[in-house]
């Protein structure tokens, strides 16, 4: 084993002698481009709406609960999709989350949430954990367009203005505070504040 | 014979004169055998203030928008606004002490699962005019005119 690693070793440190130095160089860089950018491309793959639907389990019961929402269909015809909401839009923590996904597939595999009755089993469980995470960022999620610093409280119906002033303004409350199951239906409430 | 004849020749003309006279319908002037232009769907008022009732046992309606609000075994949007411990940040009015008591008129602890659903009594108001006139007048007023 150590004379492997050894030998190993000798082959990394000894210059080349059949390939030039602008061919390794330059083959780098073009492998690198290539492996980065394959990399990044089956990352965005994994990122979009289709992606997510692909799978029964997001197809059959989130994605049809998102579809009456306005966050779906409204008037102007802008729309979230999953990863908007569901996945980081800066880099390292979208990284971080791609991490946290590797166990969805391991749900996927071993059919965690594969019929409708253990997909409703389990939904307080996963809306927590969306609760706590959204919570955790100051709802970053949504803010990455429900800008605060441009909603104008005069567009605002007089009961959401008052309510914003009074709860957002002061950072008393952030929006997943409030605005719980805007695209999802919700699970068994008993218990969450706020809720009967 | 002649007397029948009469009658018959009187009730042929009556029904002429009613099959004239347009009758007045929801559906409008398309004939029946058509398929008229659907209505234009109202927004939903959203002004935020109370409205009058129109007499004390009135359910109130509801002056904002509800779309999206989920009311069932798992969850209730309204309450978590209008009930009685989220009404001091909602500054909802509570809902109606009412509510609690169940058939036998004993309160309960929380809302009464007969007034769970709120949309069967209380509902939004569209802006709009109605499809039929309405000449109701309140008590106060009949009684006013009384006077």
């Amino acid at each position: 084993m150590w004379s492997l690693a050894k030998e190993y070793w000798g082959v990394i440190r000894r210059p080349s002698v059949h390939f030039s130095l602008g061919f390794l160089t330059f083959g780098g860089f073009i492998a690198g481009i290539i492996f980065w950018g394959g990399f990044n491309t089956a990352l965005e793959i994994t990122n979009t709406e289709a992606f997510c639907v692909s799978c029964h389990e997001m197809y059959d019961n989130v994605y049809q609960e998102l579809k009456p929402t306005i966050h779906y269909t409204n008037r102007s015809g802008v729309r979230a999709t999953c990863p908007a909401c569901h996945v980081p839009h800066e880099w390292t923590n979208k990284i971080a989350r791609k991490m946290q996904a590797s166990k969805e597939v391991w749900g996927k595999i071993f059919g965690t949430i594969n019929t409708r009755e253990k997909f409703l089993a389990m939904r307080r469980e996963l809306a927590e954990r969306e609760w706590a995470r959204l919570k955790a960022n100051n709802s970053l999620e949504c803010r990455n367009c429900h800008d605060f610093g441009y909603m104008d409280f005069t567009r605002q119906s007089p009961r959401a203005a008052s309510a914003h002033e009074e709860f957002l303004v002061s950072g008393e409350k952030t929006c997943i505070d409030c605005h719980k199951g805007i695209a999802h239906e919700l699970p068994d409430m008993t218990g969450v504040p706020g809720w009967q | 014979m002649k007397t029948y004849a009469f009658i018959i020749a009187l009730t042929t003309a009556a029904a002429a004169a009613w099959a004239a006279e347009p009758i007045a319908t929801l559906r409008g002037p398309t004939p029946l055998v058509e398929q008229g232009a659907a209505p234009t769907m109202p927004k939903v008022s959203n002004e935020d203030l109370r409205r009058l009732r129109n007499y004390p046992e009135q359910p109130p309606t509801i002056p904002h928008h509800i779309r999206g609000y989920q009311i069932d075994l798992n969850a209730n949007k309204c309450l978590s606004c209008h009930s009685r411990r989220a009404t001091v940040d909602s500054k909802a009015p509570m809902v109606s002490i009412t509510h609690f008591m169940n058939r036998d008129g004993q309160f309960l602890a929380s809302v009464s699962p007969r007034r769970y659903f709120c949309t069967q009594c209380h509902v939004t108001q569209q802006v709009t005019r109605p499809l039929v006139g309405n000449d109701f007048i309140d008590i106060d007023s009949v009684l006013s005119d009384q006077n």
